[in-house]
This record gives structure tokens, C-alpha cells and sequence, in this order.
């Protein structure tokens, strides 16, 4: 019996948690406030031990190779290994998660009906959000990936909002469609290559036929995790009804598997395809961020704003990736990141005010800046992050993503810097009707600012979003090897079959 | 003399789970004439400890190649070992929760064990039959016993209606299958499997008559569509413990009996066969997936569950590969204890005193029974084949074999069928977690609770972690069987 290695500990740490959670229940039955509180501080530290591992596994990750690491592999069954280990994209996901998580679990403080069951798959989640960033497995990356469902539609059905049901059950049916016709051609790929791991199948070159059959069904799932238009629907839906956390998880975590998943799989394993592709994938994601800027502009709900400048967020990430040059990915990676952090924070805005108001409608609002200025302060910052001011994490993501394309094609590049316009139209709209202005709405007299509990949460996001925008190569350095491999054989690849819009 | 004496003692050594099953039945019957219904209790216990005993055995005991028995009418091998093992503690889990259950009734009767056990043999010699003849004496010792268990209510009009209806519909398909089993005697000249295999020559028209009538006949057996119509009323009708056991151990046993059909004397015939059962799989998906989408009440829920279950089972078979067999017999003992717990735990809704079954009973479950409510709530995963539970690698194996054997359209078809399949289970899950509480469930029995809690305990993790162990176990039995 080794050891089980780090990764292993960090991914799974969290799942223990559960089983414990689980165990004092069955000891204690029935509601039970002190039991609730247990748990909450449980959960904390769990997640604050399991980010604090992750920062572990950091110290021993050497940022300047390429090579996946801290891998662990053990024979499981059907030609399946438990196979984990990290690269720099892997690595500053995981980090992000962890990260994120114990924020999350703070601003749950409002949840009051089923505290255990609520913070029991959390934890599930956070650990099968980690495994899908170090699985070097396709079949254990499908469990994990496809495992988040379960905690997810139970956690938008039973916390969330207003039509809370519907959204659960389109996002539940909406992913699953996708990722089951990923399975088939993960089972396709098992069959033909003879292998489940990711290293051994990123080596291997499928026949052109095959990998555009592949790259398609790969592109179903992860088009609409992403979400890409025209399949972005389930969103703005599932983001709205999730409760505070659940959106914070949904927009920065789980929107990246998507991301993720072009980078780990279609531009590695299908690099013809990929180029074939990239036409549409260009056209796609220009119409998502044109098309959903100007959606987003139109909202009356506050969150429903933020997700669908998401979905317009997500459209800079896919053009980076497939515009198959260094700044294109790293630009992309950068923006994951980047995205992860400040539309968590905003939708922890979001659930500030929701708390002490209970509406998100952007007409009840108006003039918070008089009664919480603090409160303000901090929702600005943020706007401002999302809307790609310079100096703020934003914005190093977007330049290198249109830096890229503009190496691609110079229209592309055109249209996706008409939405680096349209964002500030409706971030700083949406900011000037809830914050600015006279307060007019009687209910909002008694408004309060940040408590200490809030200010805890903010803290670490402001000063991550301050930190990667004046000295985005935090992050950069990180990615940097991952990023020159990918572009390098990726370049090797389309060159060699001869396909691709190229330069 | 005395050779043939040592000889048939030698067949009734291997014979021991049959005989063990069968000695319990006759001296039931002795015991229930004199005890009446008071040694019921006793019966049912001593009854699931027979079956259990005897599957074991057949486990454990597995020659190392093909046994046949009583002048080859029956065979013992490796893949009759592994089916019969299931088939026993699926029999011995429903049979305990129908102790469970008829006591709460108050209808405790001696005669249910009986039946049970009578069922059980059955579904051994179908486990085994190495001929036509025994093939059919196997189907209907099973099916006459399924007929009267569906009835016991006798005065309840569902039931009895449960009871007609099957009987009648079963007396159809018995009588496809002995049809086609005339014709199949009829141009190869025998009835043994072996020598049939040996006489098919690559089929011919009449020879094909028969095989797909057989098919028709186990397909009736299995519940797979099209001849699945008699599932939900029959499902619906009968006690529920008694539904429990038909959605287990007879599945098995008839999947494996087809299996061993196509595999053995058909094996020549692959290419004829393999669109036959492509055809079956393909409809149980969708049938079983579509028609779920509307009902109600949860027996009627699990009956199309398992039709489409069993289209799922059937998709690695028609690949026509041994691998194809395995991946079935992994798909069965992955499928099998999971839809138990799902009727342990529908066993398992009582409100003041009565049983309740729709999914609006239900509702709000979770706020107030939250393990019950979790336990349902895995076990459904698992049927939907949601990751990390192991129903997702039921599917896994039974796609892989597909696509390995050509058949990449049909798990396409297939993951279709499991996303519309999914919603219906989704419903059930909501109802339990977001619909408010209504009038609060009486708590779980010790028996459902803890049988729910073993087929959970298999889904996740116990069958995930052994998953390794059951492919190999499955591989071996076809191996060294077909």
C-alpha cells in the first residue's frame, strides 16, 4: 500500500468531508441547529485545508516544464487507470477552485433550510470540480466531469430561486445531451486507440475522417458547457435560479470545464479538425460576444446581466484557443482565470444585496452608493474588471485573445473588439442604474453596508483582481510552457496534414 | 446398472443447487400442510438461507469445462455458475422483503416461499438447459409459479387481472416459443444444443423461422420490446414484493438463456440473429425511455425502466462478440441489485399504515427522511447510468461492446434513450428534494432499509472499487463456456 499522492489528497479531501458530514448525521438525526453550525465550520476548514494543500502541491510543481506531474497512476478496471497529474492549465484551475470553494462556502451563510445536505454536495462538487482538472484518464475525466451533474440539479432545485425546477432539469438534460454523445466517442476513441490515458492518446493520431466525427461529438459537450451560442440557453437560467454559491461555482468553475476540455482534448488529440473547424468556431464565438453583449444590455435581472455577459466572456476564451497562436491560448487560459474570479465576485454582489432585499430586478435599485459606499466601491471595481479596464484582471485576458486573432484573421479580430466596446455599455449601465443616481425606492432607507462576514469574502477576490491586472505574469508564467507545447504541436500537426486557415 | 447408477449420482453432485431449491419446495409444502401459515415466518427465512446456500455453491463449484448432465439435457459451466449466483440472492433479497412485507399485510401465507422457491428452480434450469425441452420445462416451471404469485391477492381485481394477463400473454409467447422450437428440431433433427450447433450449416429460411420465434418467446420472457405490453399492468398488479422479484432474478435468468441460445447451437447463424436482436434492443430503449416519461406511480416507472434496462442489457449481445456476452452478464449484476433497493425502498412508502406508490407520495421526502430520500436518490443515478455510480458502467460495458462490434449507431441511439430516460428519473429525484413536504412517510422497516442500503452500498462504491473482479469474473464464465 503507497502513499496516495497529493493530488489525489487534494481531489479527494473534500469527499471526505462528506462521508464525515454524513457519519454525524447518522449519529445526530433530525434537524439540528447545533449540528448546522458544526457543519458550516467543518465545511470551512475543509475547504480551507483543501486550498491550503493545493497551495502544497504548488510548491512542488516546477512551472517551467511542460509535462504533466505529480502523476499518480493505479490499474482500476476495463482498461481504465486511476491515472491524476497536473500541467500549468490543470494547475491554475485546480488552484482556482480551491480558491473560490471556501468564498463560496462563506457566502452560504444565508442558506437556512437543509444546511447539512446543502454543504454535504458542496463538497461532493468541489471534489469532482478538481478531479476533471487532474484526470489524466478520458473514462475518470467523464466521471468527474459528468458527476457535478448530480450535486448540481440537486442544489439549483432545492436552494434556488423562483422557478428553481425548470432550470434544474434544463440544465441537468441540456449537459447530460451533450456529454453522452461524448461518451460514445470516448468509447470510440478507447476502441480504436487501445487506451483511456490522456497522455498516451494525445501521441496518438486518429485517421482525418475519424477526428472530425470526434471533434464534433466533443464539441457538443463542451459547446454547451461552455456555453457557446447557439446552445448558451440553459445559462442564463441556471445562473439566475442557483442560489448565491451555486452561481458563483456555476459562472467560475464549471463554465471553464468547457474551456478546459478544447484545450485538454480537441486541439491536441483532433488538431486537423481543429483547423477544419476554426471557421466556425471563429464565426461562433464572434456572434456570442456581439450577439450576447447586446442581450445582456436588455436584462432587468441583475444576474441574468451578469450570465449572459458570461456567455459573452466565454466567446474571447474560444477564440483564443482556436486561433492556435501563444497569445490566442494564453490569452484564453488568462481570461478563464480572470473570468473565474470577478464573475464570481460579481455574482457575490449580487447575492449581498439579494440577501438584505430579496429581488434582483435592476429597477428596484438605485442610488446604493448613498447608503453603502463601501458596498459600492467594491461592486465598481469589479464592473470595471469585467468590462476590460486596463489595470484590472480583465483585460490582459481580452488583448491576448484579440492579439491572437488578429494573427488569424483581421475581421475576426474586428468583430470581437465591437464587444470589448459593448461591454462597458452594459456593465457601467447596469452599475449607474443599481448604484448611482438619487435613492428613491422607500425599501432601500434602511440598507446596510458590507458586514465583517462580506468584507472577508471580497477581500481576497479584490486582491486577486488587482494583482493579475498590474502583474498579469502571475498567471502567464504559469501557463507559459503549457501554452508553447500546445501551440508547438498543434502548428506541427495541421502543418503536417496540410489543412487549416494557418496565418 | 450400476455404471448408470454412479453416473446419474455423479450428474445429481452437480445438480446440488437444483436439488437443494427443490427438496425446499416439496418439504415446504409437507411442513405448510401441517403448520399452515403459522410456519411461514420460518419458511420465508429458512427459504432465502436455501437460496443463498445454493447459490454459492453454484459459484464456487464451477467446473473447469462444461459439464453435461442427465444425457446432456442440462449443462453446468462456468456462465450457469456466475448466472445462478445472481439469480439466488436476488431471489433471496425479494423474498425476504416479501416476509417483510406480508407480515405488515397480514398475509402471511406458507405458500409464498413455495412459489418463490418453485420460481427459483426455474430459473436454474433455464440457467442450465443444454436442450430444447429443457429450455422450455425451465421457462414454464418459472412462469407457471411468476402466474400465481402475480394473483395472490385473489380478491384484489387488480391483482387477479395482473395475474390473467400475464398468464395469458405467457401462454402466447410459451407457445412462439415451442413453435419455434418445432421448426428448429424439425430441420436440424435434434434437440440438443450442441448438435444443433453442429447441424445449422449457416441457417436457411426455416431454420431462421424458428430461431426468430424462439427469440420472440425469450424476448416475451425478458420484457423486451415489442412483446413488452404485459410490464406495467402486471408490474402495477401484483404485491409489490412480488414485482420486485419478477424485475430481477427472471431478467437474468432469461437473458442469460438467450445468450447461451445465440451464443451456442446459433453461434453459425451470428449475422441473421445479431439484426433480430439490434432491432429488440433498439425499441426497448425507446419505448422504455419514451413511455416513462408520463406515468406516475412508481411500479409503472421501474416496469419501463427495466424495458428500456433490458434494451440496454440486449445492445451488447447483438454485437455477437464473447466480449458482447460479458459485458451482458456485467450490465445484469450491476442493473440487478440497483433496481432491487429501488423496490426495497418502494416497499418501504408507508403512510399511517398503508402503502403507498405514486411519486407524489414522495414528494418533500427528503426535509423530512433525508437517508431514505439519498438512498432513492443514488439508486436512481445509477439507473439513469449518471457517474461515479456504477450503473454508468453498466453502460460503459455495453457500448463499448456495441461500438466494438460495428455498432456505433445503437450506443448513439442508445445515449439518446438514456437522456430521455434520465428525465424520468430526474422527476422522481425532484419530487423527493424540491416539491414541498406533504403528509410525512411512516419510517422504513429494518429489512427495506437495509436492502436499499446493500444495493446503494453495490452502486456506489463496492461494485465501482470490484469492478475490476466482475469483468473478470464475467469474461471467465463465457470463456469457459460458449
Amino acid at each position: 500500500m503507497t502513499m496516495p499522492g497529493i493530488l489525489t489528497l487534494v481531489t479527494f479531501l473534500p469527499a471526505a468531508g462528506a462521508a464525515l458530514i454524513l457519519l454525524a448525521r447518522m449519529a445526530a438525526p433530525g434537524d439540528n441547529p447545533a449540528l448546522d453550525r458544526g457543519v458550516r465550520m467543518m465545511t470551512l476548514i475543509v475547504t480551507i485545508a483543501t486550498f491550503a494543500l493545493n497551495l502544497l502541491a504548488l510548491g512542488r510543481f516546477d512551472w517551467g516544464s511542460a509535462d504533466f506531474q505529480l502523476v499518480e497512476r493505479i490499474p482500476w478496471a476495463l482498461g481504465v487507470d486511476y491515472h491524476l497529474g497536473v500541467d500549468g492549465l490543470g494547475m491554475a484551475l485546480m488552484l482556482l477552485t480551491t480558491f473560490l470553494m471556501p468564498l463560496c462556502i462563506i457566502a452560504s451563510a444565508s442558506i437556512e433550510k437543509q444546511v447539512a445536505s446543502y454543504m454535504t454536495l458542496f463538497l461532493i462538487l468541489e471534489t469532482l470540480m478538481l478531479g476533471v482538472f487532474c484526470a489524466l484518464d478520458l473514462a475518470l475525466f467523464y466521471i468527474f466531469f459528468e458527476g457535478g451533474l448530480i450535486p448540481m440539479f440537486i442544489l439549483i432545485g432545492v436552494w434556488g430561486g423562483q422557478r428553481r425546477i425548470y432550470a434544474a432539469f434544463k440544465f441537468f438534460l441540456y449537459t447530460l445531451l451533450g456529454s453522452i454523445l461524448m461518451l460514445v466517442a470516448i468509447i470510440v476513441m478507447a476502441i480504436t486507440a487501445g487506451t483511456t490515458s490522456i497522455p498516451d492518446l494525445m501521441k496518438y493520431e486518429f485517421g482525418e475522417q475519424m477526428q472530425i466525427w470526434l471533434w464534433l461529438a466533443f464539441f457538443a459537450s463542451f459547446a454547451v458547457k461552455m456555453p457557446m451560442w447557439p446552445v448558451h440557453t440553459w445559462l442564463p437560467d441556471a445562473h439566475v435560479e442557483a442560489p448565491t454559491a451555486g452561481s458563483v461555482v456555476l459562472a467560475a468553475i464549471l463554465l471553464k470545464m468547457g474551456g478546459y476540455g478544447f484545450l485538454r482534448f480537441s486541439l491536441p488529440m483532433f488538431p486537423d479538425a481543429s483547423a477544419y473547424f476554426t471557421p466556425m468556431m471563429f464565426a461562433l464565438s464572434v456572434i456570442a460576444i456581439i450577439y450576447t453583449s447586446l442581450v445582456a444590455f436588455r436584462q432587468t435581472d441583475i444576474k441574468k446581466l451578469i450570465a449572459y455577459s458570461s456567455v459573452a466572456h466565454m466567446g474571447f476564451v474560444t477564440l483564443g484557443i482556436f486561433t492556435g497562436t501563444e497569445q490566442g491560448v494564453q490569452g484564453a487560459i488568462f481570461q478563464m482565470i480572470s473570468h473565474g474570479v470577478i464573475s464570481g465576485a460579481l455574482f457575490l454582489c449580487v447575492g449581498v444585496v439579494y440577501d438584505r432585499m430579496h429581488t434582483r430586478e435592476i429597477a428596484f435599485y438605485g442610488g446604493l452608493v448613498h447608503r453603502m459606499p463601501v458596498y459600492a466601491a467594491i461592486f465598481m471595481l469589479f464592473t470595471l474588471g469585467n468590462v476590460g479596464l486596463p489595470g484590472l484582471s480583465g483585460f490582459p485576458g481580452e488583448i491576448l485573445s484579440i492579439a491572437g486573432a488578429f494573427q488569424a484573421n483581421i475581421w475576426v479580430a474586428v468583430g470581437a473588439t465591437i464587444g470589448v466596446i459593448l461591454a462597458p455599455v452594459y456593465g457601467l449601465t447596469l452599475y449607474r442604474k443599481v448604484a448611482f443616481g438619487k435613492l428613491e425606492n422607500p425599501k432601500l432607507k434602511d440598507i446596510t453596508d458590507l458586514d465583517p462576514r462580506e468584507w472577508v469574502i471580497f477581500i481576497p477576490l479584490v486582491v486577486a483582481t488587482i494583482a493579475l491586472g498590474l502583474a498579469p505574469v502571475l498567471a502567464l508564467d504559469f501557463t507559459a510552457a503549457y501554452a508553447d507545447k500546445l501551440v508547438e504541436t498543434y502548428r506541427a500537426a495541421v502543418q503536417a496534414s496540410g489543412i487549416g486557415a494557418g496565418g | 446398472m450400476s455404471a448408470q447408477v454412479s453416473l446419474l449420482i455423479s450428474d445429481l453432485s452437480w445438480a446440488q443447487p437444483e436439488l437443494y431449491v427443490a427438496i425446499f419446495a416439496l418439504a415446504g409444502v409437507v411442513l405448510g400442510a401441517v403448520f399452515k401459515d403459522g410456519i411461514a415466518p420460518f419458511l420465508g427465512i429458512v427459504g432465502a438461507c436455501v437460496f443463498v446456500a445454493a447459490g454459492i455453491w453454484a459459484f464456487k463449484f464451477q467446473p473447469g469445462d462444461a459439464v453435461a448432465l442427465f444425457n446432456g439435457s442440462m449443462v453446468v459451466d462456468s456462465f450457469a455458475g456466475f448466472v445462478k449466483g445472481i439469480i439466488a440472492f436476488c431471489a433471496a433479497a425479494t423474498l425476504l422483503l416479501g416476509f417483510d412485507h406480508f407480515s405488515k399485510t397480514k398475509e402471511q401465507r406458507f405458500e409464498f416461499p413455495i412459489m418463490t422457491a418453485l420460481a427459483v428452480l426455474g430459473l436454474f434450469v433455464m440457467a442450465s438447459a443444454n436442450d430444447l425441452i429443457t429450455l422450455y420445462v425451465g421457462v414454464e416451471l418459472q412462469s407457471l409459479a411468476s402466474y400465481v404469485l402475480a394473483a395472490w391477492r385473489r380478491d384484489d381485481a387488480k391483482s387477479s387481472e395482473a395475474g390473467l394477463k400475464y398468464f395469458v400473454l405467457g401462454a402466447i409467447s410459451s407457445g412462439l416459443l415451442l413453435f419455434g422450437a418445432s421448426y428448429i428440431y424439425g430441420f436440424t433433427g435434434s434437440l440438443r444444443f450442441t448438435e444443433i450447433a453442429a447441424a445449422t450449416d449457416g441457417g436457411g429460411f426455416g431454420l431462421l423461422f424458428g430461431l426468430v420465434l424462439l427469440i420472440c418467446g425469450l424476448a416475451f420472457k425478458i420484457g423486451a420490446a415489442p412483446f413488452h405490453m404485459w410490464t406495467p399492468d402486471v408490474y402495477e398488479g401484483a404485491p409489490t414484493p412480488v414485482t420486485a422479484l419478477f424485475s430481477a432474478a427472471p431478467k437474468m435468468a432469461a437473458l442469460a438463456l438467450l445468450a447461451r441460445v445465440l451464443y451456442e447451437p446459433f453461434a453459425g447463424m451470428a449475422d441473421q440473429w445479431k439484426q433480430v436482436i439490434v432491432a429488440l434492443s433498439a425499441l426497448s430503449m425507446a419505448v422504455g425511455s419514451v413511455a416513462a416519461l408520463l406515468q406516475t406511480n412508481m411500479k409503472r416507472l421501474m416496469a419501463y425502466s427495466s424495458i428500456a434496462n433490458m434494451g440496454f442489457a440486449l445492445m451488447p449481445l447483438a454485437s455477437g462478440t464473447p466480449d458482447g456476452a460479458a459485458a451482458a452478464l456485467v450490465y445484469m449484476a450491476i442493473y440487478l441489485p440497483t433496481t432491487i433497493g429501488v423496490f426495497a425502498l418502494i416497499l418501504a412508502m408507508r403512510r399511517d399504515g398503508a402503502f403507498v406508490e405514486s411519486i407524489d407520495d414522495l414528494a418533500g421526502l427528503a426535509s423530512r427522511r433525508v437517508l431514505m430520500a439519498s438512498l432513492m436518490t443514488a439508486l436512481l443515478f445509477s439507473l439513469a447510468g449518471i457517474p461515479p455510480l456504477a450503473g454508468f458502467w453498466g453502460k460503459w460495458v455495453a457500448f463499448k461492446a456495441a461500438a466494438e462490434g460495428g455498432l456505433v449507431w445503437l450506443a448513439v441511439l442508445g445515449g439518446v434513450a438514456a437522456v430521455v430516460a434520465a428525465a424520468y428519473y430526474l422527476r422522481v429525484i425532484a419530487s423527493m428534494w424540491f416539491k414541498p413536504a406533504g403528509a410525512a412517510l411512516q419510517a422504513p422497516s429494518g429489512t427495506t432499509l437495509t436492502t436499499a442500503l446493500i444495493g446503494a452500498a453495490l452502486s456506489f462504491p463496492i461494485l465501482v472499487l470490484a469492478l475490476g473482479w466482475l469483468e473478470t469474473w464475467a469474461r471467465a464464465a463465457v470463456a469457459a463456456s460458449f
